[in-house]
């Protein structure tokens, strides 16, 4: 019982990130790409902030009357990684506009069909 | 989106508070949650916000295209210049001890700086791409 | 270890296992991209469990916020409604996920457990920045003064990848409305000329 609740987190976090890998393996649609890239990514968050907890710390902010503090430091990679993760989506998504310009369709396998066949090919 | 009257005016009530937490989230980041990256985001969210209650054309004639751009760059900047004041004063690459008259007041302002340039290209950055993502008429 | 904590935590866990399988079967995009959304609320709240509010507080703005709000607005741009071919199952595809996930577990069984405080990853420099950091920058909020001053360079990569992502985003998304419509003179397009020169 004990090692269930010790590991349970990371077994979900793995559950998390095997989802997020059976979208962008299996699935045509990018933008539904990107949302199964954007679970895989708060996956890992969810296991750096799950490393940095310590039972009965708080907040790693200090104040009167606190010793026991969670890791800050797995805080602040998290943190700055889900803006650079947003930054990066809206790349991805602006690239997503651009194919569908450009080929008409955003399910892979066509647009995978199309280069085979040589119609609108070009970029 | 000229019909939507109760939008347009809670809008208006709601985006200077908006603004105004952003920059309580950015200046008190040091004592309580809070920080650059934080507060470039709900910046940015006024900004969206009031595009897309009052029209993109609107929205950028309230936060132009061309100063975003250098609003974009500039908070890079600052960031990097906060790093060379410290060469220049006589230490290391982003060392904030000798930016002020004692190392910690000279750490505070080196991470009031920072933090700043950090929250400016944030908000930048979401406003740019929002801007784009909305101004695009396919 | 408090039973109710740990009855919080495994309750958010399995919701957001629930929203992630929602999202894997859901076909209809927009339903998907509002799961995706609930994610990351759910997301922001396991973290105010887990003690790591200002990860929460951005994780609340960014992922809720703005991110659904870009996905929301790729599928207004691309006209998406539903995915062409929709098949729950792929076997292959289901067959590697799950021993990757297995191999993945079978390598948890030896890993620190949750919460425990002499787990590796809370020794080594963390104590210093609990320890040292008001002092030394005389900043409460530890994860500021170590995003900011004992991270710095750390950071200031952050921020030149936001930089740089945005300003691809300009790139790929700015050029081609002006390209499209080659005749007419729109605003934005003045803008991007007028900066050439």
């Amino acid at each position: 019982m004990e090692t269930v609740i010790g590991l349970f987190n990371y077994w979900i976090v793995i559950v998390l990130m095997m989802a997020g890998f059976y979208i962008v393996i299996a699935q045509e649609n990018m933008i539904k790409k990107m949302v199964g890239l954007s679970i895989f990514q708060v996956a890992v968050f969810v296991f750096y902030i799950s490393m940095s907890n310590v039972f009965g710390g708080t907040a790693p902010i200090a104040a009167e009357g606190f010793t026991l503090y969670s890791n800050p430091l797995p805080h602040v990679l998290i943190l700055t990684a889900i803006v650079v993760g947003v930054a990066t989506t809206a790349l991805g998504l602006a690239l997503i506009v651009r194919i569908k310009e450009e080929f008409g369709t955003i399910e892979d396998d066509r647009i995978r069909d199309m280069e085979e066949h040589g119609e609108e090919s070009e970029a | 989106m000229n019909r939507h009257s109760i939008l347009r005016v809670v809008a208006k009530l709601m985006i200077p508070y908006i603004l105004l937490f952003a920059l309580y989230v950015q200046f008190h980041g040091d004592f309580g949650p809070g920080g650059g990256f934080q507060a470039g985001v709900i910046f940015a969210a006024a900004f969206i916000l009031y595009a897309l209650i009052f029209g993109i054309e609107n929205g950028r004639k309230v936060m132009p295209a061309r100063v975003n751009r250098i609003l974009l760059a500039g908070g890079v900047l600052l960031y990097c210049f906060v790093g060379l004041a410290g060469i220049f004063l006589g230490s290391e690459f982003l060392d904030y001890n000798v930016l002020g008259p004692t190392p910690v007041a000279g750490q505070h302002y080196g991470i009031l700086l920072v933090e700043l340039g950090v929250g400016l290209t944030v908000s930048s950055t979401m406003i740019a791409i929002f801007y784009v993502f909305a101004g695009q008429d396919i | 270890m408090n039973p109710a904590d740990i009855f919080i935590d495994i309750f958010l866990l399995l919701l957001m296992a629930a929203v992630a399988i929602a999202i894997v079967r859901s076909h209809l995009m927009f339903a998907v991209v509002m799961l995706s959304g609930i994610f990351s609320l759910l997301a922001a709240v396991l973290y105010v469990h887990l003690t790591a509010v200002d990860v929460a507080f951005t994780e609340a703005a960014v992922g809720a916020g703005v991110s659904t709000l870009l996905f929301l607005a790729t599928l207004a741009l691309t006209h998406v409604n539903v995915e062409e071919k929709h098949k729950p199952v792929r076997v292959v595809p289901l067959v590697i996920v799950t021993a990757t996930g297995a191999m993945l577990i079978w390598g948890t069984l030896d890993m620190p457990h949750y919460g425990d405080p002499e787990a590796p990853a809370n020794k080594h420099v963390a104590p210093r920045y609990i320890q040292e950091s008001p002092k030394e920058t005389g900043l409460p909020n530890m994860v500021t003064s170590v995003l900011a001053s004992y991270r710095g360079y750390d950071t200031l990569g952050e921020v030149v990848v936001i930089f740089t992502a945005g300003a691809g985003v300009l790139v790929i998304l700015g050029r081609s409305r002006r390209r499209r419509r080659p005749g007419v003179n729109d605003e934005d397009g003045d803008n991007l000329e007028e900066e050439r020169a």
